[in-house]
């Protein structure tokens, strides 16, 4: 059955309360996950309070300050700090967000930040993507093609490239597969709302000749039809994308197939 | 230990290649049941409570009896259907195939029992 308590070792506990920086007057309190699996502990949060006189206006900016000035072992993905590349997606206030492009002005009282839900964690707030992403490669995400490559480029009108729009723009940050309760109980084999969107991506490619079997590879009761359009990852995605959309739209292009 | 690639954790065993039909009655069933529910629930609110001969009566006529057959068939195939996929997402193994099948035994069994009662009153 589904598992609605969390295992002993994996209950949350009171974690260090971290003192606040000296002569600031302009304190924000976070409350952040830590687990760390050479310690063998459970996982705790910790209170932190960050000099927002000092500090940028975006979460990312927060834990940033908080690593550099206050506790180095904090973990946590970052890079392009732009919603670009999708390397800081967590649990920002209860809302799968990326923390480089969610700002604290969002967020009344205290924030809580937790990894990633539902997915193994490696340390802190980095979840283990590994899976996310062999989903992903298995829904072959490029151009497949059968005809003679032409001379210069496949050729696309305007038209055909304009429904891509909406599509392309994933970063593959998993917000929205890990804020589906499908994709949290059957994500061994539920591909889930991102895999699901490159799949459509290059299905309404014009330029791909691979359609049919990229439907036949998705016509499962699993891999597709574990979606039953809750829509949680229409409202998480940090970058406005509707993945479930796109899956009813796969779902169309099956029952078009039979009917 | 199992030393399995990522990949062929994601891949599995491979795509059933169903679940569309599966789909599609779910969809087509259900705007036929919401047709068919509320007039079954009139047929049936209007004989409640009725003497056995009058509901005999209504239960002879055509219609009646036709819209409560098809209340046993078809509501019944969608509450196994529906029923599978409440399985398939919060239970695994073989609790999953046993209550799958305790499902189906029952829906049909359901189905067999009330054709047989519709059939005596009928008839």
């Amino acid at each position: 059955m589904v598992e609605l308590t969390l295992p002993k070792n994996s209950r949350i506990i009171t974690g260090k309360t971290w003192p606040k920086p000296q002569g600031a007057t302009n304190l924000r309190k976070f409350q952040i996950y830590r687990w760390n699996p050479d310690d063998g502990k459970n996982p705790s949060v910790d209170t932190y309070f960050v000099d927002l006189d000092t500090c940028g206006p975006m979460i990312l900016d927060a834990l940033i300050k908080i690593k550099s000035e206050i506790d180095p072992t904090l973990t946590f993905r970052r890079s392009c700090r732009e919603g670009i590349c999708g390397s800081c997606a967590m649990n920002i206030d209860g809302i799968n967000t990326l923390a480089c492009i969610y700002g604290m002005d969002e967020i009344k009282g205290d924030v809580k930040i937790y990894p990633l839900p539902h997915m193994e964690v490696v340390k802190d707030l980095i979840p283990d993507l590994t899976h996310f992403y062999a989903q992903h490669a298995s829904i072959m995400p490029w151009l497949e093609t059968k005809t003679n490559r032409p001379a210069r480029e496949w050729k696309q009108s305007i038209e055909s490239r304009k429904k891509l729009d909406g599509l392309y723009e994933c970063v593959m940050c998993a917000c929205c597969s890990t804020s589906c309760p499908s994709y949290w109980w059957n994500s061994d084999r539920y591909l889930g709302p991102a895999a699901l969107l490159h799949a459509y991506r290059w299905i309404i490619d014009s330029r791909d000749e691979a359609t049919g079997e990229r439907l036949d590879e998705l016509e499962d009761p699993f891999k597709l039809y574990r979606c039953h359009t809750i829509m949680n990852c229409a409202k998480t995605c940090p970058k406005g994308l509707n993945p479930a959309k796109a899956i009813v739209e796969i779902k169309k292009m099956m029952a078009d197939r039979v009917h | 230990m199992q030393f399995i690639t990522d990949r062929k954790r994601a891949t599995g065993r491979g795509s059933a290649h169903s679940g569309t039909e599966h789909h599609r009655y779910m969809q087509i069933s259900a705007v036929g049941l919401a047709l068919i529910v509320p007039t079954f629930l009139y047929i049936f609110g209007s004989a409640l409570g009725a003497g056995h001969a009058e509901v005999l009566a209504v239960f002879s006529r055509p219609i009646p009896a036709i819209v409560t057959g098809l209340m046993l068939v078809i509501g019944m195939q969608h509450f196994r259907k529906g029923m599978q996929v409440v399985f398939e997402d919060y239970t695994y193994h073989s609790t999953r195939k046993v209550l799958i099948l305790i499902t189906t035994i029952l829906s049909y069994g359901l189905t067999a029992t009330g054709l047989f009662a519709l059939v005596k009153l009928a008839l």
